[in-house]
């Protein structure tokens, strides 16, 4: 029997080698699956909005103003919690990873805090501090906080000792190990972390605006579930993925280009 | 220059579980000698070159630099480590110039030494490479310059090339016997592997293992002006065999009593 032989013309065995190629694919069959389902109509259009419809909200949400308001007040949050999180896990996570002793005494605690769902802290957080911004910012800073701070300590820990030693026989003080040596040795891995737990900051904002919140992207999805607006949970869901995938990228091309050594 | 330890003891451990890992070391090492420390695994000699550099304190007897006892790290007291050697985010060159920037040289000097040492090591042209794009023979000639940047009186060499193919390692011998040749470098090496120690040092101390401790001490008188011809010279090999019977035989033996 002949062997069977199929002729890919050179151009397309480039384009399919590209890097991007497959995952952009990917993500296009999904949205054309989609289209001819949405379009056939065997299944409701309440439950399953056309693409065309979805952009249709987006139009109407950007033009009004939503879409950017609750945008912003998402990230915010994100920015505060995450960021009060990573200021306070970068001294720590250090300090547990360098003193064997701290490092006893705290890395039990924060090892147990972790397992505790972030979500399951919100009932306390609204007694506390009701409905405002703080219990949100709060509780980014809960769910990531412990996290940041053990990833830290553990890129910490697997800074070689010789580099340390070294850095002693050349002169250098406890001061120079801190700044000098360990803080440029453990830069790419708390970029990795950050990326990593910002994923659940975004989950987490979400989680808090659908529960009690005046403006967010979460938010928005709870308010068009009460209207029935399918169109506008669609369009939330894709701009919190975007937005996700962007801060991904933003931190993998941060990573690229500060952190060219461990690349 | 003077290095000297006497009957320096290290135990790990406390009470019962206490392990004597060097017993009573004592040796002089004079400005611009090359000194070997030869012993197999258990021997104890990486913690008796973390004592020199004072990286860990003895547990009874004293290591002293000029008279000056030895209390902890120091810059006078340069150390290459076998692996892990360089800073992985730093180039060569910047390698070179770290220990010169913690002393807070002149960003002159620093520049001028850094060429210097490069140059001295052979590395001119690879200043601006990072570590990971540098070969594993060049990596350890880094940081050799390196340590000899800091100036550091006693350069301490604990396994440099250990983690080298023998044909590289075999060349790293050469350079540094080079360099010691031409910069009358005092020098204190580790090694478990014979050849390099009686290639390059002029006084060999063998260590016992469990507890680590002298056992013998060579002065050499090896005509040492072409060191591939002294490889195959008759009277190298006979030492060299003689030194691998007293190792294999010291790893055999259980330690003495106390």
């Amino acid at each position: 029997m002949a062997p069977f032989n199929v002729q890919v013309p050179r151009r397309l065995r480039r384009l399919i080698r590209h890097p991007w190629f497959l995952g952009v694919a990917g993500i296009a069959v999904l949205l054309v699956l989609w289209s001819v389902v949405a379009g056939l109509g065997v299944v409701d259009r309440l439950f399953l909005p056309t693409p065309a419809a979805v952009l249709a909200a987006g139009r109407e949400e950007a033009a009004s103003g939503d879409l950017w308001r609750d945008i912003g007040a998402s990230v915010l949050r994100v920015l505060g919690g995450f960021g009060l999180s990573a200021l306070v896990a970068l001294p720590l996570g250090i300090a547990m990873g360098a003193n064997a002793t701290l490092c006893r005494l705290l890395e039990p605690l924060l090892a147990l805090l972790r397992y505790m769902p972030a979500p399951a802290f919100i009932p306390l957080l609204i007694i506390y501090f009701g409905l405002g911004e703080l219990p949100k910012v709060l509780l980014i800073f809960i769910g990531t906080l412990f996290f940041n701070t053990l990833m830290i300590m553990d890129a910490v820990k697997f800074v070689p000792r010789e580099l340390l030693e070294t850095t002693l026989t050349l002169g250098g003080r406890r001061r120079d190990l801190l700044l000098r040596v360990i803080t440029p040795f453990i830069a790419p891995q708390v970029l990795d972390a950050f990326r990593i737990n910002m994923a659940a900051a975004w989950n987490l904002v979400i989680v808090a605006e659908l529960v009690a919140a005046d403006n967010g992207l979460g938010k928005r999805i709870s308010l068009a579930q009460r209207f029935l607006r399918t169109d506008q949970i669609f369009l939330g869901l894709i701009v919190i993925g975007l937005i996700g995938l962007l801060i991904d990228l933003s931190f993998r091309l941060l990573m690229r280009r500060s952190c060219a050594w461990a690349n | 220059m003077e290095l000297v330890l006497d009957s320096v003891c290290k135990r790990f451990g406390e009470g019962r579980a206490a392990q004597l890992v060097l017993d009573r070391i004592s040796f002089t090492l004079h400005t611009g000698q090359f000194l070997a420390l030869l012993g197999s695994s258990g021997s104890g000699k990486s913690t008796l070159m973390r004592l020199v550099a004072g990286l860990e304190a003895p547990s009874s007897g004293s290591l002293s630099l000029d008279g000056v006892p030895i209390r902890g790290p120091g810059s006078d007291r340069g150390m290459v480590f076998q692996k892990y050697s360089l800073y992985p985010w730093l180039t060569a060159a910047q390698n070179v110039a770290f220990g010169m920037e913690l002393k807070g040289l002149e960003r002159g000097v620093i520049r001028e030494r850094t060429a210097f040492y490069l140059d001295v090591v052979g590395l001119a042209d690879a200043a601006r490479r990072l570590p990971r794009e540098l070969s594993g023979g060049m990596q350890q000639r880094v940081a050799i310059a390196r340590a000899l940047a800091a100036e550091p009186r006693l350069l301490l060499l604990d396994e440099p090339f250990g983690a080298l193919d023998l044909q590289i390692r075999e060349a790293m011998q050469e350079f540094l016997h080079g360099l010691w040749q031409r910069t009358g470098l005092s020098v204190l090496l580790i090694t478990h592997d014979i050849d390099e120690a009686l290639l390059l040092a002029q006084q060999v101390h063998v260590l016992a293992p469990r507890p680590g401790r002298i056992v013998e001490s060579l002065t050499l008188d090896l005509d040492k002006g072409d060191l591939r011809q002294l490889r195959l010279s008759a009277p190298f090999q006979n030492l060299r065999h003689r030194l691998a019977d007293t190792l294999r035989q010291l790893d055999r033996d259980p330690a003495p009593g106390p």
